[in-house]
């Protein structure tokens, strides 16, 4: 039953190659895409079941043996990581029809979704660190072609700029590989794991973790390497928006954890300290991007920042409540940002503007819209009782541990202004009287809502069935802090 | 010959950070292509080289080359093969919307 493990790789790479074909005809296209979603979403949580009976499951690709082979490991991180991304992909499969035009459907859109997907389960799932550069380039070659998507002036410069970093990111990651090759002959992740203990020179290995640490912050927007962020995810569709913030900086932040609490673990104090500081700066700049503009795209861009500052803190502290904190608000904001991106792109569309000052009154004529967007504030800037709560509590509790006083109020701070940021849409786009001359004719969007409505759902349920999820989450955690686990199921000692 | 390979990639690696930070798209896209480069002779000089030696590990046999640099090379060399056409044919399409390939005249909000 090993085999099992390559299905959330394989299944959406086939469902992309039959929606390659099927590109002309736009309404097959939709249908399908649709019951591709839900069958990977049904495999999805088939595999989470299996895997919290049965344990990791390991994959030997071609039967070569764990070091020498491409091993696919299948754990509880990676399985729940999949099934949120599952949960996003349903929900913007059924809003992508109502948000692209005819054009953008017929010109692949659903064929490169999925092969962005299969990317994004195998960066996910990869035990060895050349497939993890592989797969980072599956899903950015489908993200390279989304992004520009519709071809207009604004979308070719900010693609291209999108291009060069990541390919320039991609290429350091290539030699950072190499340097780890050099050092201990091998690039299975495991295998990398137990040489990096017997290493005389360990100053070496601290060089080449930052240097991959560089290159995930890049993939991830952290603190100094952010800047091509939040103008490049508001230039396509607002679906494409959705998954890139939804999954790509994800998959950076994954890469980080995995990583960091595996590989590089033997220099605590370098690297780890200075993640936390990383994380604080990146909490502070991403939320005065957040606030300083009134474009609501640009808003809910700047705020995929602190985001990963505050994942980042939790990696920072390494010990059982920070790690459980981070992959809490890992999964926690996969979901909401999805969800905001979706429902800025509904805003946007019946404003017909994403200039806030342009906007007023919006309440009136969409009532649900609001109250949606004000449960999304909520639940981004963490009031109980919905999962931001819950994961930044986790985290305060991991910083106060460590005694990190500092961080643990910054990233308070940061929270409060997070939520003004939004409520800020809220308040000026929403409250109000709405323009006479404004023609105030109600454009349909249910078909629109209800995506964003079953991920907020989500969202609410991870806060208050906390009990349900904090034990998996936090032996998730346990699991981390003891690499042994990880090195012993692959290597099989 | 190890050292010789190395300083050669270091010096492939500046020439492509050079051509980067140019203006011009085209150049730009060369910067790529040589940094892919420098990477790949990197990653060889990684597996130890030796010359004349098949990589074929059997009993008896003692000096061997390490196969999997070359694999990991072949598998990159087809990505950036990839990633530079899909590149050329971006700045094709933008330098002819804004009739201009120099990357300083694409700022602001005109090119919007």
């Amino acid at each position: 039953m090993n085999n099992l493990a390559i299905f959330p790789i394989i299944f959406p790479l086939f469902a992309g190659t039959i929606l390659a074909f099927t590109h002309s005809k736009v309404n097959i296209s939709r249908q399908l895409a649709k019951l591709f979603a839900s069958i990977n979403l049904f495999i999805a949580i088939y595999l989470v079941y299996y895997v919290s009976q049965k344990g990791t499951i390991v994959l030997e690709t071609g039967d070569w043996v764990a070091p020498y082979g491409i091993v696919i490991v299948m754990d509880m991180l990676s399985v729940a990581l999949i099934l949120t991304t599952n949960i996003i992909v349903i929900a913007t499969v059924f809003y992508a029809p109502h948000s692209l035009n005819i054009k953008q459907e017929k010109h692949y859109f659903y064929a490169f979704f999925f092969f962005l997907i299969s990317g994004v389960s195998g960066a996910f799932l990869t035990g060895d660190l050349f497939n993890l550069f592989v797969f980072f380039e599956v899903l950015l070659i489908a993200s390279y072609a989304l992004i520009v998507l519709g071809g207009d002036k604004v979308q070719l410069r900010e693609s291209l700029k999108y291009v060069l970093i990541n390919v320039f990111s991609s290429i350091l990651f290539v030699t950072a590989v190499a340097f780890l090759y050099g050092v201990v002959g091998t690039v299975n992740m495991a295998q990398i794991a137990e040489r990096v203990q017997e290493v005389d020179q360990q100053g070496i290995l601290t060089t080449i973790g930052i240097l991959l640490f560089f290159v995930f912050a890049t993939k991830a927007a952290l603190f100094p390497l952010y800047y091509w962020l939040p103008k490049s995810y508001i230039v396509p569709n607002p679906v494409v928006s959705a998954i890139f913030a939804a999954l790509l900086t994800k998959v950076g932040i994954y890469s980080i954890i995995r990583v960091f609490s595996l590989i590089f673990v033997h220099q605590l104090d370098l690297t780890h300290d200075m993640f936390i500081w990383i994380a604080g700066l990146s909490m502070i700049f991403g939320v005065i991007g957040a606030l300083s503009t009134n474009n609501i795209k640009l808003i809910i861009a700047y705020n995929i920042i602190p985001a990963i500052g505050f994942i980042m803190m939790g990696i920072g502290f390494y010990n059982q409540s920070g790690m459980s904190g981070s992959i809490y608000y890992l999964i926690h904001d996969m979901i909401i940002k999805s969800a905001l991106f979706l429902l800025v792109g509904i805003i946007a569309y019946v404003a017909g503007t994403s200039d806030l000052r342009k906007m007023k009154g919006l309440i009136n004529t969409y009532p649900l819209l609001g109250w949606l967007l004000f449960i999304g504030a909520f639940i981004l800037a963490g009031i109980p009782p919905f999962s931001g709560f819950i994961a930044k509590l986790q985290l305060l509790k991991g910083a106060f541990e460590n005694g990190e006083i500092v961080i643990a109020l910054i990233a308070l701070g940061t929270s409060l202004l997070i939520l003004y940021s939004v409520m800020k849409i809220f308040i000026r786009g929403f409250w109000g009287k709405q323009p006479s001359e404004q023609n105030i004719e109600k454009k349909p969007i249910s078909g629109m809502v209800a995506p964003v409505i079953f991920l907020l759902s989500f969202s609410v349920i991870l806060g208050i069935g906390a009990e349900i999820f904090v034990p998996t989450i936090d032996s998730i955690a346990e699991y981390l802090l003891d690499p042994q686990i990880y090195i012993d199921s692959v290597l099989k000692e | 010959m190890e050292i010789i390979i190395s300083i050669l990639a270091g010096i492939i690696f500046a020439v492509a950070v050079y051509n980067l930070l140019q203006k011009q798209m085209v150049r730009i896209i060369i910067g790529t292509v040589l940094i892919s480069h420098a990477a790949h002779l990197f990653i060889l000089t990684m597996g130890k080289l030796k010359r004349g030696q098949p990589p074929i590990l059997t009993e008896g046999i003692t000096s061997y080359t390490d196969p999997l640099p070359q694999a990991l090379i072949l598998t990159s060399i087809v990505i950036s093969f990839g990633l530079t056409s899909l590149m050329l044919v971006l700045a094709y399409r933008t330098a002819k919307e804004n009739n201009t390939d120099n990357m300083e005249q694409l700022r602001g909000k005109p090119n919007e």
